[in-house]
């Protein structure tokens, strides 16, 4: 088990991304520097960016989705930062989540002041199959993939287990789907920052401008059965069950606890983190849970001192909608078979007693992969300062959490960030 | 030491239609896939045993967008296939095609069911390869 203290303190004072989306013409470079600015600009007090120390950089594979290695002296040279050390982090769609842990060691050890932390990826210059592919590279390419396994396809198998062993049905992970686009209906830098219902009007104005069929759902689970509107991709798991294909970057700036004040007067402070590996699905005692999940965010809440029942809210790896049930379990911010009945009666909602997904999850706002674990503590540092704007939780809010799974689970990392006052 | 508990040993007995895995000589944990290395007590002194290839599912998908080797061996939308995870009697866990189950009604398909081993043979690129895959008994 890892120490459960920091050497030192070590504080958020910056963070800043890109939109998220589908972006022909621009680059990963591109995409980092649009956040690297904004990261920048968002800090309170100013940064001269030569004081910074160190690069990290999430990441999972720019090489197959762009043809090109080796990008974190390449992200340096484009934010102007060499010659300063510059460090590739990969851990499939963990890598971010995963470089903001190797950039808080690195503050904590003592050896950095100040580091930035980023995360990029540019997806959506592959045909669909070609991103199925490469992302199936983050599975177990020798015992899971020949099988047939995708990673939809995963997730759906997981869906299977959880369903036969606690009741849930296909329309529970839908409502979850439902209610992380109308989260995202909020977020500026969204991919797919618009309603169910509102998608479902688009739809119909379409056909009726064509002079087609005009479909006839009443409801949102209506539009969500139609295997036209909504087809299933693998079994339970339907489109709208699953995070789109993303361009995207995040940013963040870490400094030593004691450097805080010199940023801003409003720091949010890492509390707790976790982390641990696993093998591939198949080799896991039970298929409805995420035992890494269960080991770092343990280890999370052990570091920060506190318990499930402490977190205002959270930003969880919704990459497929099951994965958020199952993370909400794992999390333990309900019991074991118990958080698809908390998802169904709305207690992961905005309004509920302890909101998931806040900015639109990785289903809303997009899954760029090697960024989305940025992305998340970029939507913690601004619900924690009350700069989230129309999407911003009311409140007196204190512990946000990150929730970024790699892979099936083979790794996940967790952080707990702290709000003091 | 020499590793002998290869994936290109795995699926050269796949090859002969035989499920092969490894057996840990102090412990009797067996592991299929073959690991080299037993993970609860860290031996590494394995011998290779052979599975009878029985076992229940436990998860399983109807994937309808399949990727680039299963659309090769076709299958596609609207030649979709079921993939799930088997265990086998001896207790291990292992990823698998299911064959013999009714794609069109995923919901029907049921966990806990007993399968059995088959193996399914595709020639690729002119090199024959062969696949686990499992039916209902």
């Amino acid at each position: 088990m890892s120490s459960p203290k920091l050497a030192r303190g070590v504080a958020l004072v910056g963070a800043g991304m890109s939109k998220f989306g589908s972006f022909k013409g621009k680059t990963s470079r591109d995409l980092f520097v649009e956040a690297f600015v904004e990261m920048l600009e968002s800090v309170d007090k100013g940064i001269d960016p030569k004081e910074i120390d160190a690069l990290y950089v999430g990441n999972y594979s720019s090489d197959l989705f762009e043809g090109q290695g080796h990008i974190a002296p390449i992200m340096a040279s484009w934010t102007g930062l060499n010659p300063l050390p510059a460090v590739r982090v990969e851990d499939a769609c963990a890598s971010a989540g995963v470089a903001v842990r190797e950039g808080i060691l690195a503050v904590a050890s003592g050896m950095y002041d100040i580091v930035v932390v980023g995360g990029v990826e540019k997806m959506t210059d592959l045909p669909t199959e070609k991103v199925t592919d490469t992302l199936a590279t983050a599975a177990d390419v020798q015992y899971e993939i020949p099988a047939g396994f995708t990673f939809p396809g995963f997730y759906a198998a997981m869906a299977t287990a959880y369903m036969n062993q606690y009741g849930a049905t296909p329309e529970t992970f839908m409502k979850v789907g439902i209610k992380n686009h109308n989260n995202g209906a909020l977020n500026e830098k969204a991919q797919f920052g618009a309603k169910i219902t509102t998608l479902m009007e688009a739809r119909r104005a379409s056909a009726i401008k064509k002079g087609l069929p005009v479909p006839e759902w009443e409801t949102e689970l209506e539009f969500l059965h139609d295997d036209k509107a909504n087809p299933v991709i693998a079994w339970p798991m339907r489109l709208y069950d699953c995070s789109p294909v993303s361009d995207g970057a995040a940013v963040v700036l870490l400094v030593s606890e004691d450097l805080a004040q010199r940023f801003t007067d409003k720091p949010v402070f890492v509390a707790g983190m976790g982390q641990a590996s696993d093998g591939a699905l198949h080799d896991r005692e039970v298929l409805s849970s995420i035992p890494s999940a269960r080991i770092a965010g343990e280890q999370a809440y052990k570091m920060a001192g506190i318990t499930a029942a402490e977190i205002d809210f959270a930003e969880v790896h919704d990459c497929f909608t099951v994965a958020e049930v199952i993370a909400s379990e794992d999390l333990g911010f309900f019991a074991r078979g118990k958080g698809w009945i908390a998802a169904e009666e709305g207690e992961t909602s905005r309004d509920g007693s302890k909101p998931i997904n806040l900015s639109g999850g990785l289903k809303s706002k997009g899954h760029p992969v090697g960024a989305s674990g940025v992305g998340q503590v970029v939507e913690v540092f601004k619900q924690l300062r009350g700069q989230a704007g129309p999407r911003q939780k009311a409140g007196q809010l204190k512990y946000g959490l990150t929730h970024n799974v790699g892979g099936t689970g083979q790794t996940c990392v967790v952080h707990i960030f702290e709000r003091r006052n | 030491m020499e590793n002998q508990f290869t994936n290109a040993a795995f699926t050269a007995h796949l090859a002969e239609h035989r499920l092969m895995g490894s057996r840990d000589k102090s412990s009797g944990a067996v592991f299929c896939p073959p690991r080299p290395i037993d993970p609860i007590n860290h031996s590494y002194d394995m011998e290779w045993v052979e599975f009878k290839g029985t076992g229940r599912l436990e998860a399983y998908t109807v994937v309808y967008t399949a990727p680039s080797a299963m659309l090769a061996a076709g299958y596609d939308r609207k030649n979709p296939y079921c993939v799930g995870i088997v265990k086998l009697d001896e207790g291990p866990m292992i990823s698998g095609l299911i064959l013999g189950v009714d794609v069109a009604h995923p919901e029907a398909i049921k966990i806990g069911s007993t399968v059995k081993a088959t193996f399914v043979d595709r020639v690729e690129a002119e090199t024959p390869k062969t696949y686990l895959a499992f039916e209902p008994v």
